[in-house]
């Protein structure tokens, strides 16, 4: 143990996106050590690309909404399969939590009386979601971060965590290298809370950055946690799809919220064609209800380009398929028609989406106040994940915590745009909480030596495999692929199986994967380090995607379009570690909603 | 597809030289794409930083043909490629490897810098009531992404090193959302006149020209700061003094 660097904490904090940062400052509040690990430099996280807002009832724009009706939208979006109790907690508050950052100098754009401006939503009833133009994850984390960095917490940065340690069934810290060097740390800790993130780099198309490995998710997989409902991914509907390069960049909501509309290749809007039982209610039957809901009138309909992102993105796939989609296989998205309604159109575009603005102009060449941009699907987001308690966050691994985006519950079988941002504070302050407490509850537990020359062994390995061994890259590039294909929007059992073999196949390359060079700052290493967790999460998604035979949120199986097995009720799957190591899934029911919530579910409608 | 020379910086602070990589370009292409091309065929070991690849996380920051760019949002198509395009590492800060420099000083420098200090919430519920037009200009500050490119570009700092004694660019664009955000109560301007150096700045609108964001680094927040602080430390009848003598 000599040999390794060792830290000491109360609480260690993995991920430093919004839900890290939370969870960091809100256990820091205590008397306690809270030391932060991340991935990237501080401020870096994914958080920061998150553009339209942060959902919450807060009733300054349209005084009709309150935390019930967040709390049955959520629920809805997510087809019922969410966690009452965490869908509950989120609604009450995501509003204090977006109050709070304002305290920490966070500059919300404003209403004509001063407060928080909101804004309309994919599947929100009323304008919810308090922004920045579309750059509100850039505020969020840097009000955070700016904040964060007064309160007493050790950060490391650039230190990628590969193990947690446990001693006896408790965590009992972390092991992990730091870039620059390529040197071992050792994280000892009372309690650990994960807030890793997604998984998107496990497909070809997403909207996520290399960092977004499924990390906290097989770390928790491996120390024993459950992983729940893994075959929700969230295919975003808009991403960008030309040139190449920028292929799957995010494209915000906030457009079809500012009153952007969907077209095919024929000028039809086509998402008129097909409104879900669900949603006829709530949904415009004529375009120009759609575009007075975006205006703000409180009596019209929404538009059917802000039903939820699970069926926008299938609409989308179906008309490319069905030979009406655009040159570069997309639909377009046009907000420059708005000039037909507004005098001002192209000043007011380009303030109230300035980031779309200069992505389309910079990267694509595109003027989006002139002509419609070309979007499709691309991966975004995990809704399945990390299965925590819901009050405390806490995993069944005592003393193991997640938050934010690797845990799961809130979103059901899709996420509602928006929810996100709420999400990651709300239970990144939770999760810091208990941790907290946790760590004040429970004392030290020595760490196992014996196990952890081993961990550094492996971590190692790809240095030591044969020069011929696979490129990482390459390895990765194929995962990539065959998730794409296999597991994307459209499954099958054929597709599903397939996939579950190629990960097989890829595993046995990737632990030949050969690193050349050094240990400073070597990303071919990293790469291969990374495989690990991705082939674990591929794996995972895979599947739990085979064993839901329904096509319900966003999870689509060609061979079961039926969105409940017959007789097979309402459930989640789980997934956890068997004995032998290899991966066991079973189903479990979704419980029974309480009275008090039904009745908040029937009387919102 | 046509193919394109990059002449990378390869090495660490002990040694370190360009070396050339054909590989090959298509269309929309940005520098970044090409980085990663050649990391993933040729070079596996290349040092890189980035995250978001669309201009919004400030991580790529690199001098590419000798200008601070964002590698991300540097289209391939505006560069000329029948000559090599050279892709170095922010020359402002020390070189850890490759494209990677060690930024931690930037980190530093704000922790040291007064924390948003509220007045006492303007309703019961704890908020506060604030104009947009009164934070418009402030919001223009908040789009910074701390990519560091105009400390990069900053002769203060590139040419004479002035690290302890100068916060540079983005620290004063960070100072300015502070001292204009319409509830902070804090004052800073002894520290920008002293410790944080201010005036060693000569608007030279370097660090202007190559902020990604386009913010008006010079006018909006580093001037009217020096106002400022001209405003409180300086004796009012010397200040009419040397506006007659103009």
């Amino acid at each position: 143990m000599a040999s390794y660097e060792t830290f000491d904490y109360d609480v260690l904090i993995i991920g430093a996106g919004g839900a890290g940062l939370r969870a960091a400052i809100e256990a820091s509040t205590s008397d306690l050590k809270v030391g932060l690990v991340c991935k990237s430099l501080l401020g870096k996280a994914h958080t920061v690309m998150a553009e339209g807002g942060v959902a919450a009832a807060l009733a300054n724009v349209d005084e009709r909404d309150s935390w019930r009706v967040h709390f049955a939208d959520t629920m809805r979006g997510g087809q019922y399969l969410s966690n009452a109790r965490m869908a509950e907690l989120h609604a009450k508050e995501s509003p204090d939590r977006v109050r709070e950052l304002e305290a920490w100098g966070a500059l919300f754009d404003r209403t004509q009386d001063g407060s928080i401006l909101q804004r309309n939503f994919g599947g929100h009833q009323y304008p919810r979601l308090a922004h920045v133009g579309d750059r509100t994850g850039l505020e969020m984390i840097r009000a955070l971060q700016d904040h964060g960095i007064h309160q007493g917490i050790e950060v490391h940065m650039e230190n990628t965590i590969t193990t947690l340690l446990k001693t006896g069934d408790r965590v009992s810290g972390a092991f992990g290298y730091e870039r620059e060097k390529g040197r071992f740390k050792i994280f000892s800790a009372k309690a650990v809370v994960l807030a890793t993130g997604g998984v998107g780099k496990a497909y070809k198309i997403t909207s996520n950055s290399w960092e977004y490995t499924g990390d906290g998710h097989s770390l928790a997989y491996h120390a024993g946690a459950e992983l729940i409902d893994m075959e929700f991914v969230q295919f975003h509907p808009t991403g960008m799809v030309w040139p190449p390069s920028v292929r799957g960049i995010l494209v915000t909501e906030g457009v079809r919220g500012e009153g952007g509309i969907l077209k095919n290749s024929e000028g039809n809007r086509f998402m008129f064609d097909d409104i879900p039982e669900l949603y006829v209610n709530q949904t415009a039957d004529n375009p120009e209800e759609g575009w007075l809901y975006t205006q703000g009138d409180r009596e019209a309909r929404r538009p059917p380009e802000l039903l939820t992102r699970d069926h926008v993105a299938r609409c989308i796939v179906r008309e490319v398929h069905e030979g009406r989609g655009s040159p570069h296989g997309g639909v377009f998205l046009d907000i420059a028609w708005i000039k037909e309604k507004i005098s001002n159109a192209p000043e007011h575009i380009r303030r109230k989406l300035p980031s779309m603005y200069h992505q389309f102009k910079e990267l694509a060449d595109i003027d989006i106040t002139e002509e419609p941009m070309e979007v499709g699907p691309t991966t975004h987001y995990i809704m399945g994940g990390i299965r925590v308690d819901a009050d405390s966050q806490m995993t069944c691994v005592p003393g193991l915590f997640a938050a934010g985006e690797c845990a799961a519950g809130l979103h059901g079988a899709n996420r509602l745009g928006g929810n996100s941002l709420s999400d990651l504070l709300v239970f990144g302050k939770r999760a810091g909480e208990y941790a907290a407490q946790f760590a004040t509850e429970n004392g030290n537990v020595p760490l196992e030596e014996g196990a952890i020359d081993e961990i550094a062994q492996h971590v190692l390995k790809p240095f030591d495999n044969p020069e011929d061994g696979d490129n990482p890259y390459e390895i990765q590039a194929q995962l990539q692929e065959k998730m794409q294909e296999l597991v994307g929007i459209a499954r099958s059992q054929e597709s599903l199986t397939q996939a579950l073999e190629e990960i097989q196949s890829l595993r046995e390359k990737a632990d030949n994967v050969h690193a050349i060079g050094n240990r400073e700052y070597n990303a071919g290493w990293h790469t291969a380090l990374d495989l690990d967790c991705l082939l674990t999460v591929s794996e995972a998604i895979a599947l739990a995607a085979l064993e839901r035979r329904a096509s319900i949120g966003a999870h689509s199986r060609d061979d079961f379009p039926e969105k409940e097995e017959p007789g097979a009720g309402k459930y989640n799957t789980i997934l956890q570690k068997a004995d032998d190591g290899t991966m066991a899934i079973r189903r479990e029911s979704v419980p029974e909603l309480t009275e008090e919530y039904q009745q908040i579910i029937e009387e919102i409608g | 597809m046509a193919k394109a020379t990059f002449r990378i910086w390869r090495g660490d602070v002990n040694e370190a030289q360009f070396v050339d990589y054909e590989t090959e370009v298509s269309e929309g292409m940005v520098v970044l794409d090409a980085v990663h091309r050649i990391q993933a065929d040729q070079a596996n070991d290349l040092a890189v930083r980035w995250n978001c690849k669309a201009g919004k996380c400030g991580s790529c920051s690199a001098e590419v043909n000798g200008n601070p760019k964002l590698m991300c949002m540097t289209r391939l198509n505006d560069l000329p490629l029948d000559q090599p395009v050279t892709v170095e590492p922010m020359r402002a800060f020390p070189i850890i490897k490759d494209l990677v420099t060690d930024v931690s000083w930037n980190f530093k420098v704000k922790e040291k810098m007064k924390p948003f200090t509220p007045r006492p919430p303007d309703a019961e519920d704890g908020t506060w009531r604030m104009e947009q037009e009164d934070i418009d200009h402030v919001q223009e500050f908040r789009k910074c992404i701390e990519c560091f490119l105009c400390q990069d570009v900053c002769h203060v700092l590139r040419e004479h090193d002035l690290h302890d004694e100068f916060i540079g660019p983005r620290f004063f664009v960070y100072a300015a959302s502070l001292e204009m955000h319409p509830i902070d109560t804090e004052n800073r301007l002894e520290e920008l006149k002293d410790s944080d150096g201010i005036g060693y700045c000569n608007i030279t609108k370097c660090c202007t020209k190559v902020c990604p964001e386009h913010i008006t680094i010079t006018d909006n927040a580093i001037i009217p700061l020096k106002e400022r602080v001209v405003d409180q430390f300086y004796d009012p009848i010397k200040k009419l003094f040397r506006i007659f003598k103009g």
